[in-house]
C-alpha cells in the first residue's frame, strides 16, 4: 500500500515507528531525502544507501534501496569502493557530524580532495547523540554536553566551510525546520557530478536539547527558525550581529570533473 | 478543493511539530492523550505537517473537484 512518496520508499517488514526518539528531526530529513529521489526519478535499484554508526546511520535500516550499514566513520570508505564497482549507480552516503567530520574526518576531506562521486547528507545535531551526548567536533563554543559540563571550549568545525576548502562540488545547508528549501538541495546535489555535501541541521532534543535548554522538539525547530539566516541576508548583516546565528542556503556549486570519469577514460585510453 | 487528512495513530510519538508549525491553527494537541487533534475545517492542505512530522503519521491528501 502506497499512501505517499515517503512511505513508498520505506521498508514495511521493519518495525515502526522508527528508533529516533519523539520529536527528532532526523526523520525529516530522511523523508527530504526521499522525496528529493523521488523527485530526481530515480529507479530504486539504481541507488545505494550508505552509512556509518550513530543516530543518522540508522537511515539506511528503513529506506527501501540498496543499503550498507558500516563501521563508525568509515562510509565514505565503503561507499568510495562501491561506486569504482558500479559507476552508474547514484550512492547516497548519509552520516553523522561525528561520523562525518569527527572519526570520518581524514576520509572526509580525502574524498572531497579526489572529487569521488559521491552525495553526502551530514545529519549535524551538535552532538554524539547515540552514545550520551559527548561534544562532537561541531559542537559551538560555550554549548554543553556531558564532556563539556561548563561549556566547550574548544572551536567548532564549519562543515561546509571544510566541504569548500577541500573541493566539493556543492554544498549547501539547511535546517530540519526548512524542510522544503532541504528538499531542493538535495534534489539539486543527486543531479550534480561530483563530490557534493549537503549539511543538514537537526535539533536533538533527547542529549543536546536537554543539555542546552532547548529540549521541547518545537523548540529545537524554533530555535533553528530564529536562529539560521539565508545566505543573501547574511552577507548583508553586520559582524556584531551574526553572533549566535548561522548562514544557510547554497554555499558552492560549481563544475568539475569527477574522479570516477577520469578513471574509466583512464581504463578507456590504456585497453590494447 | 476537497481533502482528507490521514493519521496513523500508532506511529505517532506525540511531539507536537504539527500543531506548532499549522498555518491555521488547525492541529491541537491532545494533552491526555499526547496525540494531535485535526479540525478539517480549518485545514487548507498545505501540507507542511506532513512534511515535517518526524514519524510520517500524518498524510494530506488533495482531492480536486470532479
Amino acid at each position: 500500500m502506497e499512501k505517499n512518496v515517503v512511505h513508498k520508499y520505506l521498508r514495511k517488514n521493519k518495525k515502526f515507528p522508527h528508533i529516533w526518539c519523539p520529536g527528532c528531526g532526523h526523520g525529516v530529513i530522511m523523508s527530504s531525502m526521499l522525496r528529493a529521489i523521488d523527485k530526481q526519478g530515480l529507479d530504486r535499484d539504481d541507488v545505494a544507501v550508505v552509512s556509518g554508526i550513530g543516530c543518522s546511520s540508522r537511515t539506511p535500516t528503513y529506506v527501501d534501496f540498496n543499503t550498507i550499514h558500516t563501521t563508525h566513520g568509515r562510509a565514505l570508505a565503503f561507499a568510495t569502493g562501491l561506486k569504482l564497482a558500479k559507476p552508474d549507480m547514484t550512492v547516497i552516503v548519509v552520516m553523522g557530524d561525528g561520523d562525518a567530520v569527527g572519526i570520518g574526518g581524514n576520509h572526509f576531506i580525502h574524498a572531497a580532495r579526489r572529487n569521488m562521486d559521491l552525495k553526502v547528507i551530514v545529519y549535524n545535531n551538535n552532538i554524539y547523540g547515540m552514545t550520551g551526548g559527548q561534544a562532537s567536533p561541531t559542537t559551538p563554543s560555550g554549548k554543553k554536553a556531558t564532556t563539556a559540563r561548563y561549556g566547550n571550549i574548544e572551536r567548532s568545525f564549519d562543515i561546509c566551510e571544510l566541504a569548500k576548502a577541500t573541493g566539493a562540488v556543492y554544498v549547501a545547508r539547511s535546517t530540519s525546520y526548512h524542510v522544503q528549501a532541504l528538499e531542493k538541495y538535495i534534489h539539486r546535489s543527486l543531479s550534480k557530478k561530483g563530490f557534493t555535501v549537503v549539511e543538514a541541521m537537526t535539533h536533538c532534543p533527547t542529549t543536546y536539547g536537554r543539555l542546552n535548554k532547548i529540549k521541547e522538539p518545537v523548540a529545537g525547530m524554533i530555535y533553528q527558525k530564529d536562529h539560521f539566516i539565508m545566505k543573501a541576508a547574511w552577507d548583508k548583516l553586520p559582524e556584531e550581529k551574526r553572533e549566535g546565528k548561522f548562514p544557510m542556503g547554497e554555499f558552492v556549486d560549481i563544475e568539475k570533473t569527477d574522479f570516477v570519469s577520469k578513471y574509466l577514460r583512464l581504463i578507456e585510453a590504456n585497453k590494447e | 478543493m476537497d481533502k482528507k487528512i490521514e493519521f496513523y495513530e500508532s506511529w505517532c510519538k506525540g511531539c507536537g511539530i504539527c500543531a506548532a508549525f499549522c498555518p491555521k491553527g488547525a492541529i491541537t494537541m491532545d494533552k491526555m492523550a499526547g496525540k494531535p487533534v485535526f479540525d478539517e475545517e480549518k485545514c487548507i492542505a498545505c501540507g507542511l505537517c506532513e512534511l515535517r512530522c518526524p514519524d510520517y503519521a500524518v498524510i494530506i491528501k488533495k482531492k480536486d473537484k470532479e
